[in-house]
């Protein structure tokens, strides 16, 4: 089964967005004795934001590895057991922490098929907790997503709705490429933070996997394309339902893969729109946004009837306090505000 | 040690000299009057092994294809004595199409994956994935180990010591090894290291570490032999520093100018050093030491021709490959 679009799943069950993904990771474990997860405090806490919770239970630690606070050796370590066929999930517990272990991500991970010339396979899963908006400082509230589509050889998907967290967890396992598996802590459903009603929604309860590089038309609309990822689908998906009082009818694009990117998707649906707006909770500049308006004049700047607009962080470190940190992030009103800009009112 | 394992490791030693010579004129040739990098079939930074044979051979021969290597930016000498495919690997040196890497990877990104082979230009970062092959191997319930290589320089890196304590936590099946060629490009061991013989940080995390002195083949042997059947009956890890030495400058072009030992050098070059010792012990004669130097130069020659002989890649495949 493939769900292609966000209007596919049936079910009326529903789960948080944490235990969607970590009912993909069990599925695959069950089906597949090379799937391991291992990293820190992945075992009996089950992941700081829930990512692996019930999996040592249900697995014992063999395949449930907590380990040193060594990221460089345990992701290297991940790389060489998937260099021999295994299929390691391998966690960086937040996506800010890729300082102290990039050569292995960038250098290695990414690298040694191409290098091989296609005679090494590489089939592994980084996942890594992203994003702000509880105030958690400069050093653990990063998206940082751009940072790694930028690279080459890895595949980067970021997921925004229970049902394609479980989705693309089953096909980045499946994938035969590192995969970059990054979700925000805010749409995680975790009890212990502001969450959005959306992150906890309608889950099939078989396997299925969503594809990696297809954006889904989570809002169809006709005035204006919000392009965007994560979170930020929610708030788009919120200022879209307000202002269809307005009468602004957005379209609402969930990237859901950065590398591959569903160009595609962006283009055909700013065909229909005429306008561009994109939010990116990552950094403004050499970024996602960016990257996207470049594609898009790329093919035809005639496309737009209205100059491009992108809502993203600014170029300062996300600051601590509730006030600075909401000033910074892509919120519901400066959405709102980049909507109506875009629109020419 | 019988005759026939000296015989082999000064085979395997005289092989690495004459394929690291052999790159050497090649790389050079077409280098000249004036040294352009970039240039010539042989392009980019070279790092030869010369004078470091002993490790390669010492190690290698407790392996087999089945066991795994990762080497470093210098890493001919392993990738011989592990038995990496000598035509493909030269024709990967040479960026032709029947390279390891169809020209993808160059000298120092080496892959075989038939004998587990690989490198990396990272210093100190081979290390972190031959704890996963170790892992690999000892959950498949095989007995076989992961080398991970690293120069002296690499053993101030903290994938280093990440790795090592990993290593000893989960009594991985790898043997660490740490060549000590004295220089990290130009900066002696002796800025650089707080301690006299990495062997001895091995303490800090509970396994042993054993450190050949006078870069002997036959030294090498008999510490690897220790430390390959520690990682192959689930004894753990083991550190293996060996004081060797690179007989050539860093890569291919270095003037060397901060090198104060050289005119010491001839005299330390471990090969013919060896060979004198086989001929005072009657294992070698001079009829042998002309066979194994044609045989070695058969070989050599044949992966140089063949790599000639094999095409450029396309330009346009460089985009392929980047995924699976």
């Amino acid at each position: 089964m493939s769900l292609t679009d966000a209007s596919a799943p049936t079910t009326t069950r529903r789960l948080s967005t944490s235990k969607a993904m970590v009912e993909a990771v069990a599925a695959e474990m069950d089906r597949d004795q090379d799937v391991f997860v291992m990293g820190e405090d992945v075992g009996a806490y089950g992941g700081i934001f829930s990512s692996t919770t019930g999996l040592l239970d249900r697995f014992g630690p063999q395949r449930v590895v907590d380990t040193p606070i060594s990221e460089t050796a345990f992701i290297g370590a991940a790389i060489g057991a998937a260099v021999e066929g295994m299929r390691p999930i391998a966690e960086l517990m937040f996506a800010d922490f890729f300082g102290v272990c990039m050569d292995q991500i960038y250098n290695h991970m990414a690298k040694i098929h191409y290098e091989s010339g296609g005679n090494v396979r590489v089939p592994m899963v980084l996942t890594t907790a992203v994003g702000g908006g509880y105030s958690d400082g400069a050093q653990h509230s990063q998206c940082l997503w751009g940072t790694f589509a930028h690279l080459p050889g890895m595949k980067v998907v970021v997921p925004s709705s229970p049902a394609d967290a479980k989705g693309l967890m089953t096909s980045a396992i499946r994938d035969d490429n590192p995969v970059v598996y990054m979700f925000h802590k805010g749409i995680m459903g975790l009890p212990w933070m502001a969450k959005n009603p959306r992150s906890v929604g309608p889950v099939p309860e078989e396997d299925y996997e969503v594809p990696i590089g297809k954006a889904a038309i989570a809002r169809p609309g006709t005035d204006v394309t919000i392009a965007t990822l994560s979170l930020s689908v929610h708030h788009a998906l919120d200022v879209a339902d307000e202002l269809a009082d307005n009468d602004i009818d957005c379209e609402v694009v969930d990237l859901r893969s950065l590398v591959p990117l569903d160009t595609d998707t962006i283009l055909e649906s700013v065909g229909r729109t005429g306008r561009l707006l994109v939010v990116d909770e990552d950094y403004r500049s050499f970024g996602v946004s960016g990257e996207i308006i470049a594609r898009v004049a790329e093919r035809d700047p005639g496309m737009l009837s209205a100059p491009p607009m992108r809502v993203a962080v600014p170029d300062v470190p996300i600051p601590y306090a509730r006030g600075l940190e909401d000033a910074v992030l892509p919120t519901a009103d400066r959405i709102r505000s980049a909507v109506f800009g875009v629109m020419g009112r | 040690m019988d005759t026939a394992t000296r015989l082999d490791l000064y085979r395997m030693m005289v092989l690495i000299r004459t394929f690291e010579e052999a790159i050497l004129r090649e790389y050079h040739a077409d280098k000249k009057p004036v040294f352009d990098i970039g240039a010539g079939a042989i392009p980019g930074e070279m790092h030869l092994s010369a004078g470091q044979e002993p490790v390669a051979a010492g190690v290698c021969a407790h392996l087999t294809s089945a066991d795994a290597v990762t080497a470093t930016h210098r890493p001919h000498h392993f990738a011989i004595a592990h038995g990496v495919d000598l035509h493909r690997m030269t024709a990967e040196i040479f960026g032709r199409v029947d390279g390891l890497g169809k020209g993808r990877g160059g000298h120092m990104h080496l892959f075989d994956p038939d004998v587990h082979f690989s490198c990396s230009g990272i210093i100190a970062e081979g290390y972190p994935p031959a704890l996963g092959q170790a892992m690999a191997f000892q959950r498949r319930g095989t007995d076989s180990v992961a080398v991970a290589v690293t120069g002296e320089g690499a053993a101030n890196q903290g994938a280093f010591h990440e790795s090592l304590n990993l290593a000893a936590l989960w009594q991985l099946p790898v043997v660490f090894v740490v060549e000590d060629n004295e220089w990290g490009i130009s900066v002696p061991r002796s800025a650089s290291t707080c301690v006299t013989s990495n062997a001895d940080r091995a303490a800090g995390y509970g396994i042993p570490g054993l450190r050949v002195e006078d870069n002997s083949v036959e030294g090498v042997h008999r510490a690897a032999a220790e430390a390959v059947a520690r990682a192959r009956t689930g004894e753990g890890p083991s550190l293996l520093e060996v004081h060797t030495l690179r007989l050539w400058g860093h890569f291919e072009g270095d003037p060397q100018g901060y090198r104060h030992d050289l005119d010491g050098v001839p005299g330390r070059d471990p090969l013919p050093t060896y060979e004198q010792e086989l001929r005072g012990d009657g294992v070698l004669d001079e009829a042998t030491v002309k066979s194994v130097a044609a045989e070695a130069a058969d070989r050599v020659e044949d992966a140089i021709a063949f790599a000639r002989r094999s095409p450029a890649p396309d330009p346009k495949a460089a985009f392929d490959l980047v995924f699976a």
